[in-house]
């Protein structure tokens, strides 16, 4: 990597040149012609340690680093590792990164990514760590914006939905504050709404506005960016399931968004989005879960050569 | 000293905490460990200040503080003043000041951080105005009144 990170382990590591690099990087990975990018991590050991399942993620790791010609060592499911056992993680990471070049891991205790790559001496990229960081799903949700609209700066971005404990659009907040002119709308019902503090933090370079009400800042959007409402989030059932159906998204708001309009999603949605959304121009969610593979190609071929 | 902050020294050899902030004298005796002292320790409360209005002075005989206790405190009554004294007389008076990193100063209050789970050594950096202390695992912040009750 150009910067001096030596690790992928929170996007508040990054400043904007380092997410720039990475975005320039993830697209020279699909231009690149198959064979080409089959021998950039061409005998090398990745580990992909999954801690805690995610389904998702680990795949689109793992296509990440077999079409650059690494091979896969690790496990999906804590239950077969020895973390069951009692032993530390810092134990774990240190017999790891004698066998492996790059160490890819999820673990669902917060700061876990952290302490592996304190210990480590190869390079740790995060897949998440619990409810803290998740960059590369980050750095590929820029990358989607990036490549749909050619820029970041001057985009008007809503978010919609859990943005209280949402980690994606936290992290996405903090990321989007690094860019020029970035207008934010937080669309969420008064009990989920972003923490004060990220809003705080973030609203001396975003122009922020809040509101409950998904129409209306609709018309004004480049993005919308939605979340999943957690059932187990609300101790109180009624409360969910009338917030639960407000927060629906048709073909219907089509009508009152601007030319060019896109909805994106972490995924996997629940209801959150109609089907209907599916086959418009606005649906970018699928584009944006494909992205994570060249990002995540771009982060392994950055970090590969790195001395910690 | 002034004469007028500290009408007397009440301790021959030992350590003069004076400008703590006011209501602040139990839990620096808290972190100092001198809840159940061998020697003799003096505080006082509430008293008047030219300076800052009230505030509470701690006088301890034999003892001298360590960096970690000065740091800890600092993080909790930067601006105090610590005067050293041998033979009922000031030795070396320093303002305390609030340290950058509080490593191994407080725990993280987040159950589910590493630091937490492993029982690390914890490592936070701290921002000023208002006073903050991230976690360097987990990332969380603790306020002023969290590092309050957090600190020991
Ligand atoms: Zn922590």
């Amino acid at each position: 990597m150009e910067s001096k990170l030596t690790d992928v382990v929170s996007i508040s590591d990054f400043s904007r040149k380092d997410i720039e690099a990475v975005l320039k990087e993830a697209a020279r990975m699909e231009k690149m012609p198959l064979s080409e990018k089959a021998k950039l991590l061409e005998g090398k050991v990745v580990a992909s340690l999954f801690f805690e399942p995610s389904t998702r993620t680990r795949l689109s790791f793992e296509t990440a680093i077999q079409t650059l010609g690494g091979r896969v060592i690790g496990f999906s499911n804590a239950k077969v590792s020895s973390t069951k056992k009692g032993e530390t993680l810092s134990d774990t990471i240190t017999m790891v990164a004698g066998y492996a070049d790059l160490i890819v891991m999820r673990h669902s205790i917060e700061g876990a990514a952290r302490r592996a790559a304190e210990t480590s001496s190869k390079p740790v990229l995060n897949g998440g760590d619990g409810a803290n960081q998740h960059p590369t799903q980050t750095l590929l949700d820029l990358y989607t914006i990036q490549k749909q609209f050619g820029k970041i700066d001057g985009l008007t971005i809503g978010m919609l939905g859990d943005l209280k404990y949402g980690r994606t659009v936290h992290s996405l907040l903090y990321a989007l504050s690094k860019f020029k002119d970035v207008k934010v709308r937080l669309i969420a019902p008064e009990s989920l709404k972003m923490p004060n503090q990220m809003v705080e933090e973030t609203k001396s370079t975003i122009g922020i506005k809040e509101t409950e009400n998904v129409n209306e800042f609709l018309p004004e959007l480049d993005v919308l960016y939605v979340t999943r409402i957690q059932k187990e989030r609300f101790v109180d059932e009624f409360e969910y399931e009338q917030i639960k159906n407000v927060y629906i998204l048709g073909k219907e708001i089509l009508k009152s968004t601007k030319k060019g309009f896109r909805v994106m999603h972490p995924l996997p949605r629940i209801n959150e989005i109609k089907t209907d959304l599916d086959s418009t121009d606005a649906a970018l969610y699928f584009e944006q879960a494909k992205n994570g593979v060249p990002v995540r190609q771009a982060l392994l071929n950055m970090l590969k050569d790195v001395k910690k | 000293m002034n004469r007028d902050d500290i009408r007397l020294i009440p301790i021959a050899n030992g350590t003069v905490l004076d400008h703590l902030p006011a209501g602040s004298a139990l839990k620096i005796l808290e972190i100092l460990d001198l809840e159940k002292p061998e020697e003799a320790v003096t505080v006082a409360i509430n008293t008047e200040s030219k300076r800052s209005g009230k505030k509470d002075l701690v006088f301890i005989e034999g003892k001298e503080l360590s960096p970690e206790e000065t740091d800890k405190i600092g993080l909790i009554a930067a601006g105090a003043t610590v005067n050293l004294i041998e033979n009922s007389k000031v030795k070396k008076k320093e303002e305390i000041v609030m340290p950058d990193h509080a490593d191994g100063l407080i725990k993280c209050m987040n159950p589910k951080c590493i630091s937490t789970v492993e029982n690390l050594n914890s490592k936070f950096s701290i921002s000023k105005k208002p006073l903050k202390a991230k976690c360097f695992y987990c990332e969380k912040q603790m306020s002023e009144s969290e590092i309050f009750n957090a600190i020991r």
